[in-house]
């Protein structure tokens, strides 16, 4: 090929590919635009009065908190403190059931840990199920069947939990090294005790901080299924915002408390990660 | 503790104690974790509430999940008989019309429950046939329930002088009360779903339906068979498809759009949150709070103050979750940059190109692949999201679930959307990997 055809060629594909970017960027923008004018037709209050009374409520809130002064505001955070521990509870326990349920899904679905091959594809069709069902679906069946309390949404986010683990420790497995594995077969050890001296002692310091990352994600979580009737600080928060005018101060305090919350969870749990992957790493 | 530090002499007090450490931590975390399940099992009550628990319901939701009754109903008061699928006004039987089961004769009505077991209604009174057991009558006499048994009380009957209940298997059921006579049979399958009950549609097989599509005779003059078929279809009361596909498309909408919306205001604002691209502390600080801020606040509030303010909808939705996830993924694009190769940015600064075309051939070629991946695993997750955000009522599917069983009317409707909302779930998950596979192992 002459080097003058190799450069036409070269023209050619980069129009074409400048075609295609051009392409994509202009399909996003149509996209969008066309998605947030359906939206605003489905939905019941248009973008533009919302942005005029966007901030009505927060300040809403915010003056009824005001009014009630430091003290009074401290007196009803910890007024609504038990419910946030049973909220906490709730992700605490579900991950902890979660994540044992996931270790050993995760044992029984990666190939070089020598399980029984036709139980890794099973195990894997398993924990995709389990994180395809949204908490939402899970929670809602069993608050029907159990009533409203804070267990049908430990099972729902222990579920899904399970799930999402389940994938992230046995793509960990997958990577392990298999000489420590091979070391104990050789002098007699049985698979438990391989899996407890050969691979824990590799594998824990990752499953640790995903096991802190999914405790995160689930105090979310959790608040939220509270919200649709599992008790704990959404369930309280769902009161508060039902009552409407007057009940700002409670909403205002709920809101702080669950936003403390977060911080403290979320700056403690990346905090141990941080020492735990340095700790891998060394 | 390093090998530098240990003591050249082997020292067994401190190998002990080591081990005695370790044995310590083997032991007590556990014992930890294990007593701290013993009291969230006390402090959740779990006992009681699993006490609680009725089997006998859940079996029974299972079956109506993929049941359906008919009920034959004779109101004692004014003495009309009626059949209706799931007792629904829509789905009643015309008068003097009944499925080959039932047969009345004036007075009397005899209901064919299968396998020997005969249901006859006559007047005031209830005569079951339960074949191993006997006849049961039930009668209302003086405004009472009068029951006679042919032999000890079974567990399957349940009563009292207002009320008498028997359901000797999950799929036949009879009740009198003072006011009425009812009996239930169950068949398999989920009832009236493609079409109304009442519609000339109804009861047609597949292929009577396309023939009668494609001929040109109409059943209705005002508009052809096929646009007929499919309003059928749509507007189904009962199972409300066309609704249920609209809030479908609300969730789908609200993911597509806050994750998008999300990712186009993070990444220009992940550039002064970056250390080597914006060298103002200042900037860079407010920018790193801003985003922590959004993402602490979360989602559930977020969702709360965007209702008030915008109603329900799905463009309630896309906002709560743009704005969240803005926070997390202006906070990983930001991380991505500062871990760019400066080389490339510098290679294409010399060439003369200005700000904008520096960031665009110089950076985002590099972190494309992190942007893409991270957009695309929010786009998979928001899909999870956006049916949750829906529930607190932003509307889309979450919505209509919640509804849905909050009238608890029937368990098939839930179990349908239950399924839908899956359905969506996985596709979205599977379109997310096939591209994140395409667009970065591709490129690669």
């Amino acid at each position: 090929m002459a080097v003058i055809d190799l450069g036409t060629s070269v023209l050619a594909m980069r129009r074409q590919r400048q075609l295609y970017s051009f392409g994509a960027v202009l399909l996003v923008v149509a996209m969008m635009a066309w998605g947030y004018s359906e939206a605003n037709e489905l939905n019941s209050g248009s973008f533009l009065t919302g942005l005029t009374k966007f901030f009505d409520y927060p300040s809403e809130i915010v003056i009824e908190a005001w009014d009630l002064g430091l003290f009074g505001l401290l007196g009803l955070m910890w007024h609504f403190f038990p419910a946030l521990i049973e909220t906490l509870n709730i992700a605490f326990v579900a991950t902890i059931i979660g994540g044992f349920l996931a270790m050993g899904l995760s044992f029984a679905s990666t190939r070089n840990l020598d399980v029984w091959p036709p139980l890794i594809p099973v195990t894997r069709r398993v924990m995709d199920v389990m994180r395809a069902f949204p908490e939402l679906v899970i929670a809602l069946f069993l608050i029907f069947l159990l009533g409203s309390s804070p267990i049908p949404a430990m099972i729902a986010v222990a579920f899904h939990t399970a799930g999402a683990l389940g994938k992230l420790f046995s793509e960990v497995n997958e990577n392990i090294d298999r000489k420590p594995i091979e070391g104990l077969k050789a002098v007699g050890g049985n698979w438990i005790q391989r899996i407890r001296f050969a691979v824990m002692p590799q594998v824990a310091p990752n499953y640790l901080s995903y096991f802190l990352l999914r405790l995160e994600i689930n105090v979310r979580a959790s608040a939220i299924l509270g919200f649709v009737g599992a008790g704990g600080i959404g369930s309280e928060l769902r009161r508060s915002i039902g009552w409407g005018q007057g009940a700002g101060d409670d909403t205002a305090a709920l809101f702080l408390l669950l936003f403390l919350a977060i911080i403290i969870i979320d700056q403690t749990s990346s905090y141990l990660r941080a020492r735990l992957t340095g700790a891998a790493r060394h | 503790m390093t090998a530098a530090t240990l003591p050249s002499e082997p020292n067994l007090e401190l190998a002990q104690r080591a081990i005695r450490g370790r044995m310590l931590r083997a032991v007590g975390i556990p014992l930890i974790v294990l007593a701290y399940l013993a009291y969230a099992w006390m402090a959740f009550d779990v006992s009681a509430i699993l006490g609680n628990a009725d089997p006998q319901r859940a079996a029974l939701l299972g079956v109506d999940t993929i049941y359906h009754k008919v009920h034959v109903e004779q109101n004692l008061r004014r003495g009309d008989l009626t059949i209706a699928v799931e007792g629904e006004r829509t789905a009643t039987y015309a008068k003097g019309t009944s499925p080959e089961w039932v047969a009345v004769e004036g007075n009397r009505t005899t209901i064919d429950l299968g396998d020997g077991y005969i249901a006859e209604i006559d007047g005031q009174t209830l005569q079951f046939n339960v074949p191993d057991y006997g006849l049961i009558v039930a009668k209302v006499v003086n405004d009472k329930v009068e029951v006679t048994l042919p032999g000890p009380m079974p567990e399957w009957v349940s009563g009292n002088e207002q009320k008498f209940d028997a359901r000797p298997t999950f799929d036949r059921r009879v009740q009198v009360s003072r006011s009425k006579i009812e009996v239930h049979r169950y068949f398999f399958g989920w009832e009236n779903f493609w079409f109304p009950f009442n519609s000339p549609l109804n009861g047609m097989s597949a292929g009577a339906v396309v023939s009668l599509m494609l001929s040109a005779d109409r059943l209705d003059p005002a508009q052809s068979n096929a646009s007929l078929v499919w309003n059928t279809f749509w507007g189904n009361q009962d199972w409300q498809h066309g609704v249920i596909a609209v809030a479908l498309f609300e969730t789908l909408l609200m993911a597509v759009l806050g994750t998008l919306t999300a990712f186009i205001l993070a990444l220009p604002l992940a550039f002064l949150a970056a250390r080597n691209f914006t060298p103002s502390m200042a900037v860079r600080f407010a920018v790193r709070r801003l985003f922590d801020f959004v993402r602490t606040v979360d989602s559930l509030i977020w969702s709360l103050i965007f209702i008030r303010a915008f109603g329900l909808g799905p463009l309630t939705g896309s906002l709560a979750i743009a704005i969240t996830d803005m926070g997390t993924l202006g906070k990983m694009f930001s991380e991505a940059l500062e871990n760019i190769d400066g080389k490339q940015l510098e290679g294409v600064n010399s060439t003369g190109a200005n700000q904008l075309q520096a960031y665009r051939f110089g950076v985002i070629p590099q972190i494309l692949p992190v942007l893409l991946s991270q957009g695309l695993y929010y786009l998979e997750s928001n899909t999870r999201s956006a049916t949750v955000i829906g529930a607190l009522g932003a509307g889309g599917i979450g919505l209509v679930l919640v509804e849905t069983m909050k009238t608890s009317r029937d368990w098939e409707n839930v179990a349908y959307i239950i399924v839908l909302t899956l359905i969506l779930v996985s596709a979205m998950d599977s379109l997310s990997s096939w591209l994140r596979r395409k667009l970065i192992e591709g490129s690669n």
